[in-house]
């Protein structure tokens, strides 16, 4: 039955595939950045002892993780633009629905990695004498650092699958340009089995130098 | 910022009548693909925990497979390449013969997706178990399936149910996925709203404040059940 399959297709389309992939590899790359640092300053915020910081951080959290990120894609497609008062084009207002979005998820990795970090250590700490600064510097973070490491780029792995969500809204990645090959040369077996295979290879070779560095970092 | 809010239009036919049923096939997605989530994510789990080669090997590769591929293309693979896979007449039935063929399509998928992540959940549930319980099971006569039928799973299970809660409330937000192949569940009913009318404040906030109440009562029922399960004197793994 797969003498009917003609990959050629795929090879001639190498370049305009490459063209999405590079969409991909930069909406990943940008909402990983902004939602690192968002996650970073939510998470100090959630820990804080202020009260209203850690409810409105833990809200925050709480309420993007209950949402589906196709419905906050949606949500900033319609909202961006519209609070600008000008069309932005979708990459922008889709930037941002991923950074918000990340950020929950990356907060709370972070909160689990210093609260991963045992009292006694933090104990230790001031016993002989270190700052609340100084402990966290030298005592928790590194710690905390190291044990959160491998979830935050396992949460990067799953944040480069999920930009192939942006089809919903029709921006060029990967997936969408594979899917217009796809649909235009009446080939959906060989583009569709091509993306599989490309995703799959990219994230399980990731993965896998994940649980590779896990075993050398661990605490 | 001119907008006209009309928060009426929630109530007004027919668009009242799409978010009912956005809701309905929503929630219908998330049950139906649970059912499969939860019974082959136990298999492969238990597979995973196996002390056999080619078993946990099959679980593992299960697992990297699912886990590796985005979601959204797996849709795509079980909705247009499936059917070309089997023989023409089965291909033709899952095509245009079988009830319903977007609403299983996105059940299979989104079961046969969470299964693999909670065969993994599954999987740390049973070897959070200390390796004595497993001992103490085999010397007083238990054979390996009864280990697993009266120690290892009555146990296992209770510990995992915060983060299992975690992936019913995962398949539930996935099951926005499923409007990529057609179904018209509670987001793609809202955006409709919002194409139809330009009330989008109106319409998506109605979505978010129903996915939030979702995920609400199911938390408090799990709740509920977990306390209701516990094993007096053990502290559950819930930390998630």
């Amino acid at each position: 039955m797969f003498d009917q399959f003609d990959y050629q297709v795929v090879i001639d389309s190498i370049p305009f595939l490459w063209e999405g992939m590079q969409l991909t590899f930069l909406l990943t790359f940008l909402a990983i950045t902004g939602g690192l640092f968002l996650g970073v300053l939510l998470a100090l915020a959630r820990l804080s002892h202020i009260k209203v910081l850690s409810f409105v951080a833990g809200s925050y959290v709480n309420f993007f993780r209950s949402m589906p990120l196709i419905l906050v894609i949606f949500w900033f497609y319609f909202l961006v633009p519209f609070i600008l008062g000008r069309p932005v084009g979708g990459f922008y207002s889709v930037l941002v629905a991923f950074t918000l979005f990340e950020a929950a998820y990356y907060c709370e990795i972070m909160r689990a990695g210093i609260q991963s970090v045992r009292q006694g250590q933090l104990q230790a700490g001031q016993a002989i004498g270190l700052s609340y600064k100084q402990n966290m510097q030298y005592v928790v973070l590194p710690q905390a650092f190291r044990n959160m490491m491998p979830i935050l780029l396992t949460q990067a792995v799953i944040l480069f699958q999920d930009t192939s969500l942006v089809y919903v809204v029709g921006l060029h990645d990967f997936l969408v340009n594979a899917e217009i090959v796809a649909t235009r040369e009446n080939r959906l077996i060989e583009m569709f089995s091509t993306v599989a295979a490309v995703y799959f290879i990219l994230c399980l070779s990731f993965s896998l130098s994940i649980r590779k560095l896990q075993r050398k970092f661990s605490v | 910022m001119n907008y006209n809010w009309n928060w009426g239009i929630l109530i007004t036919d027919p668009y009242f009548g799409w978010i009912i049923s956005g809701l309905g096939w929503t929630l219908a997605v998330a049950s139906c693909a649970w059912v499969i989530a939860f019974s082959l994510g136990s298999v492969i789990g238990i597979m995973r925990t196996v002390k056999h080669p080619l078993i946990s090997t099959i679980g593992a590769a299960y697992v990297e497979v699912f886990r590796n591929i985005p979601l959204l293309v797996q849709m795509f693979l079980w909705y247009f390449i499936f059917p070309e896979l089997l023989p023409e007449e089965a291909g033709n039935w899952v095509k245009r013969g079988m009830p319903l063929p977007e609403f299983w399509t996105a059940v299979v998928c989104l079961g046969t997706y969470t299964a693999s992540r909670v065969a993994e959940q599954v999987r740390a549930g049973i070897n959070a178990i200390g390796i004595g319980q497993r001992q103490a099971a085999r010397a007083i006569g238990l054979s390996p399936s009864q280990v697993y039928q009266y120690v290892l799973l009555p146990v296992g299970y209770r510990t995992i149910i915060p983060p299992m809660t975690s992936e019913f409330l995962g398949i539930f937000k996935n099951s926005s996925l499923a409007l990529t192949i057609g179904v018209l569940e509670l987001t793609a009913q809202t955006r409709q709203i919002e194409e139809y009318t330009f009330q989008g404040f109106e319409a998506f906030t109605t979505a978010t404040v129903l996915y939030i109440v979702v995920t609400f009562i199911v938390m408090a029922v799990m709740r509920v059940v977990e306390s209701k399960v516990r094993i007096p004197g053990v502290i559950s793994l819930g930390a998630k």
